[in-house]
């Protein structure tokens, strides 16, 4: 009889998904007017969080930049997408989900490459989401009759777009998606240390054969995305991002006339009763916050466990988090990613030394933590009072921060005592006390039994300083519409006549040379 | 010398398959110019039957389908009707007698309006459903269903492919399966469109088209007890008041003849669901 | 009119948890006091599970895992002498052509084939720990379980007299299903002791909860808890002669309840999943989840079994994949 091997079944073999599927090239520019040109700012790497490394070089956009990705956008709109049908619209838009479903693959390693997040989410949960973005809001084109704005509501304009890098290619779909399917054209930055997905988005433009200038893609870091939302001629601003560049851009666009949306950050409520289903519960916990590495503006960050469940909770908790993986992203095995950015681990560790500080109790299971990169184990914090900083602050990582209640109504109490209100979650067995928990709750979107679930047809967005406006669903449509009569009698700019023609088929876009 | 073709069968689509009349009759299908196309199935009241079980049996998995899913199946659909855009104008132009270019349009109307239904389908729920703001602890939402089976006589006259998406689309989308009565004298496009299903993702059954005289088969579907709705879009020349009268004794959801053919709408996907309201409690202690 | 609380049988590890006078109502309260599950949740979890990727080495060893841990099974009303020496031919030697195959955990069989598989087995009849194969039977009118209790105890004690390392008995759904947990509770205490043998040793006793018959899964968390108080050594899901059999969330929920009984009282139970289990894509899935839910420690004959028949030949194919680097097909591997 063979002896049993000495080591592990649980340490699982290498399963490594090949960066071969990608054809990155060494250096991108800017994607303005369907192509890609020369940055006159300063170019900047993109590199890999797990391990360093180089990716490619990014052109970065100045002022004039910026002011020619908006004159492209504004021209496309004028002469263009605004005399598109909107069943047109719709069937470019369904193009590009097609094309993102068919180089699925290729997304999300480059989404892993660039982000640090494990190949599993950007790959079953990420990309899939993407597609799913666009499918939903091609279907909307040509029905804005319906989206309750009355008979045919107007477009905007031009809108422009800055997203975070926590969900770089799913950030851009939300932007992108709805503003086109109800006709406007968007010129779009994302965030500085994740722009490849975005990159290799504007080739799936081009086959899509979208017309010029209706989406473009400009990269740089903070002073580009302050160009961009200040632009005299944009007429609608959406970002996601922190709340202290949320305000700045809420104050600098006030008396402008532009419509805002803004998606900030959270620190949600993950209130678990005593007559929780147990097992579900603790999953929920943990996807709550280490789900994406916890780099998600409505993680579950505070976890509120009824007083009299507090111990088995926590002892259930920590044998979990104990099959947790921390390693590669491109490992399908992988659970926990690379922190995405020496910035963003410096943060998580400073507010978590913070939070011993304090007082509260910190554990993390044991976790081999890699040489380089940016890497931090799994953390909570129990006997964390409300008045610590780390139940106040934001710390977008994965620490969980754990606090007790009593009762319901103290559970919404402390849960609702946050200026902010992105989302919360609720875990119990008996159906009228959650839907009174969620009658309550001061957060956009509040989960009963699960967490961290997104739909292109489910509105999300926050309360109070989370930010306002919704993005998904029937009411994200609304955010890039406005009502026919809305400022008719106000003088403010109209819309272009429609004119009912096809458009040219040939495609006025130069051949891009490969 | 001219190559000799290969003339197609044209056979009825139930549940998935291609199966002759079970009567074993046939019917001529002649082209404008009163040629000879070819020997259509004559479907009867044992087929219709046959299509309403299959019709059935594919209910739950289809409407336990997400609406994105559907949307999915769907645009697929519009996908290889795109590919196989020639065949269809061909089956129009012989069978209409209308020219190439007219036909070219009517498909291409075809496709766009088969792709407007298909992005309704994770939509409509929003559209037609809602939260309703009750006096009480309680939570309420009303949704609207899909009603199960629908019969559907198609247009008669016209444009063939156009009146059969016309009426066929907007039953699936929120979830229906259904069983359609295909236009008597132009019914080729309309077996095309099957084997379009057939090849798409379309479960089996979702679709079931019937060829053949719509005045035997419309009382039996009209009275069947399985038959949940009855789409009378394209049966003015027939005597379709007995037929609404047949059909309220199941007290069966019934469309009026519409003389013509149907323009794309919401209310006709919302025609086939049923809105169901549920209440639940709320407490905090 | 007073109720008297029906006493249930003695049972020492329900007297120990519960406590004091052992009575149905007693028994009920504990089980309808378990936490609920959430079916979404769960079987979110278990998808989770599944999406795993298990390659090179880690295959190779959950393969030859798997094998080890089968109970090659034949439960048909045509089963003969020999089928049954037939499948013990496959269960000592899977694979001719490579005899580092390793050998399945025990052969499965009626009560009354025992024999002939007892005699098949010969020298290397034994405890699947040490290498050798063991012989399970079902017993207790299975599968419907049917029958009153002196005939599903006749029937157990019959298969242990042949010589059954193993029983693999049936719970009265119908009992549970309308709420008699007592009586479910003492059949499975009266079968664990027809299970006893002459010298005192008891043949093992693997509970079939038939997981689709519960139907729901707060159902099966209770007769899991229910089996492991009145003394099962498994639990078992499935019959494998009702749909579904075996599934991955169900067998998960088990093996969490498995784990929150070490964790209560420091002993193990097995856990069986049977029928349905094809594919060795499926069966490593399975392995992950166990050694993800309970700790690899479970991986043993003597805490972990999958029923199955036709499971061996793709495991073995497979197997050949990985040894030659070619795909393999239906003729390399035998038929029992």
């Amino acid at each position: 009889m063979a002896t049993e091997p000495t080591s592990s079944f649980l340490e699982y073999a290498p399963a490594p998904e090949s960066t071969a599927i990608l054809s990155l090239k060494s250096d991108y520019g800017l994607f303005i007017d369907g192509e890609f040109v020369a940055g006159n700012g300063t170019p900047f790497a993109t590199i890999s969080p797990a391990t360093e490394r180089h990716i490619a070089t990014i052109a970065s956009a100045n002022a004039h930049d910026v002011d020619t990705a908006v004159a492209a956008a504004r021209a496309a709109y004028d002469t263009t997408w605004s005399r598109l049908s909107g069943a047109d619209r719709g069937k470019y838009l369904f193009r590009i989900a097609r094309l993102v479903q068919e180089r699925a693959r290729e997304l999300a390693v480059a989404e892993s490459l660039d982000n640090g997040k494990p190949i599993k989410e950007s790959r079953d949960v990420d990309v899939p989401l993407v597609a799913a973005w666009f499918f939903y809001y091609a279907g909307w084109a040509d029905k804005l009759d319906y989206a309750g704005l009355g008979a045919d509501p107007r477009a905007l304009g031009v809108a422009a777009q800055v997203i975070p890098w926590n969900f770089p290619l799913l950030m851009l779909a939300w932007k992108i998606a709805p503003a086109l399917a109800a006709g406007n054209t968007v010129v779009l930055k994302p965030a500085e240390t994740t722009p490849l997905t975005a990159l290799l988005f504007a080739e799936i433009l081009q086959q899509a054969d979208l017309p010029p200038g209706v989406v473009n893609i400009i990269t740089g870091a903070g002073e580009t995305g302050e160009a961009l939302v200040n632009h005299p001629d944009v007429n609608k601003v959406a970002f996601t991002g922190s709340t202290a560049v949320g305000r700045a851009i809420a104050k600098s666009t006030a008396g402008t006339g532009k419509r805002l949306t803004l998606e900030l950050g959270g620190k949600a409520a993950n209130i678990v009763f005593d007559d929780a289903p147990i097992d579900q519960a603790i999953e929920g916990i943990v996807n709550g916050i280490f789900f994406n590495q916890g780099h998600v503006c409505c993680a579950g960050s505070r976890l509120l466990v009824q007083e009299n469940v507090h111990d088995e909770v926590v002892d259930r908790l920590k044998a979990r988090l104990s099959t947790l993986r921390l390693g590669d992203p491109l490992d399908k095995n992988t659970d926990i990613g690379a922190i995405n950015s020496r910035e963003q681990l410096e943060r998580v560790r400073a507010l978590s030394d913070i939070g011993e500080a304090e007082g509260a109790e910190r554990w993390s299971p044991a976790c081999d933590i890699p040489t380089d990169g940016f890497w931090f184990a799994p953390t909570i914090f129990t006997n964390v009072s409300t008045s610590h900083r780390i139940a106040r602050e934001e710390i977008f990582g994965p620490v969980l921060s754990v606090l007790t209640f009593r009762t319901p109504a103290e559970a919404i109490a402390k849960a609702n005592n946050t200026p902010y209100g992105l989302s919360a979650g609720i875990w119990s067995d008996k159906g009228s006390k959650i839907l009174a928990v969620a009658d309550q709750l001061r957060a956009g979107v509040v989960w009963a039994n699960t967490f961290n679930r997104f739909d292109p047809a489910s509105p999300f967005g926050g309360y109070k300083e989370s930010g306002y406006g919704r993005e998904g669903g029937r009411h994200g449509l609304t955010a890039y519409l406005e009502s026919s009569g809305w400022g008719a009698d106000r003088g403010l700019r109209s819309a272009p006549a429609r004119i009912e023609s096809s458009p040219t088929k040939k495609s006025r876009r130069k051949q891009a040379a490969k | 010398m001219t190559r000799l073709t290969i003339p197609k069968t044209y056979k009825l689509a139930i549940g998935g398959k291609f199966p002759r009349s079970e009567s074993g009759r046939t019917y001529e299908v002649v082209a404008a110019d009163g040629s000879f196309l070819a020997n259509a199935a004559k479907a009867s009241r044992k087929d219709a039957r046959d299509a309403v079980v299959a019709a059935r049996k594919a209910v739950s998995g289809w409407s336990g389908a997400t609406g994105y899913n559907r949307g999915q199946v769907l645009y697929r659909i519009a996908e290889l009707l795109e590919g196989r855009r020639s065949q269809f104008v061909d089956e129009i132009v012989a069978s209409e007698g209308v020219t190439r270019a007219a036909a070219s349009t009517q498909v291409d109307t075809a496709i766009d309006t088969w792709v407007w239904y298909a992005g309704w389908a994770d939509k409509y729920v929003q559209a037609a459903g809602n939260g309703n703001p009750v006096s009480g602890p309680y939570f309420n939402l009303s949704t609207p269903e899909p009603t199960g089976v629908v019969a559907v006589i198609a247009p008669q006259s016209g444009a063939s492919l156009l009146g059969l998406v016309g009426v066929v689309a907007p039953a699936l989308v929120s979830g229906n399966t259904v069983v359609v009565i295909a236009s008597e004298a132009a019914p080729l496009s309309a077996i095309s469109l099957a084997e379009v299903f057939a090849t798409s993702d379309v479960p089996g059954g979702v679709i079931n088209v019937l060829t053949g005289s719509p005045a035997e088969m419309a009382p039996w579907l009209a009275s069947h007890a399985d038959v949940n709705a009855l789409d009378l879009a394209g049966a003015e020349a027939l005597d379709w008041i007995e037929l609404q009268v047949l059909a309220a004794d199941t007290l069966k959801r019934v469309l009026a003849p519409v003389g013509g053919i149907p323009a794309p709408s919401l209310e006709r996907i919302v025609a086939f669901t049923e809105t169901k309201t549920v209440w639940h409690t709320k407490s905090l202690i | 009119m007073t109720i008297a609380p029906i006493t249930l049988a003695p049972a020492q590890r329900a007297v120990e948890l519960i406590g004091g006078d052992l009575t149905e109502k007693s028994l009920r309260l504990h089980l309808e006091g378990l936490s609920g599950v959430d079916a979404v949740g769960l079987e979110q979890r278990a998808a989770d599970l599944g999406s795993r990727s298990i390659k090179t080495t880690s295959k190779a060893r959950a393969l030859d895992t798997i094998i080890r841990l089968i109970d090659l099974t034949t439960l048909e009303g045509a089963d003969t002498p020999g089928k049954v020496r037939s499948l013990v031919a496959k269960a000592l030697t899977p694979d001719p052509a490579d005899l580092s195959t390793p050998r399945v955990a025990a052969v499965c069989v009626y009560g009354d084939m025992v024999p002939h598989a007892v005699q098949a087995l010969g020298a290397a009849h034994g405890d699947p720990d040490a290498g050798l194969v063991s012989v399970a039977a079902v017993a207790t009118a299975f599968p419907s379980g049917r029958a009153l209790l002196p005939v599903k105890l006749a029937d157990t004690r019959d298969a242990v007299a042949a010589g059954a390392d193993e029983i693999d008995m049936v719970i009265d759904r119908g009992a549970f299903l309308s709420g008699r947990y007592g009586e479910v509770f003492d059949q499975i205490v009266a079968v664990k002791d027809a299970c006893r043998r002459d010298d005192g040793t008891f043949a093992h006793l693997k509970v079939i909860l038939e997981t689709g018959e519960l139907n729901t899964y707060d159902n099966v968390r209770r007769a899991s808890w229910l089996a492991i108080l009145a003394g099962g050594d498994f639990i078992k899901t499935s019959t494998g002669k009702v749909a579904p059999a075996a599934t991955l969330p169900v067998t998960l929920l088990m093996l969490q309840v498995v784990r929150d009984w070490h964790v209560l009282t420091g002993e193990r139970i097995g856990v069986k999943p049977a029928g349905g289990i094809r594919t060795s894509k499926d069966a490593i899935k399975y392995l992950v989840t166990v050694a993800e839910t309970v700790g690899e420690e479970w991986l043993v004959p003597h805490l972990f079994r999958f029923g199955a028949s036709s499971l061996l030949n793709d495991v073995l194919l497979q197997r050949q994949k990985m040894t030659t680097g070619h795909y393999s097909g239906p003729d390399y591997v035998t038929v029992d």
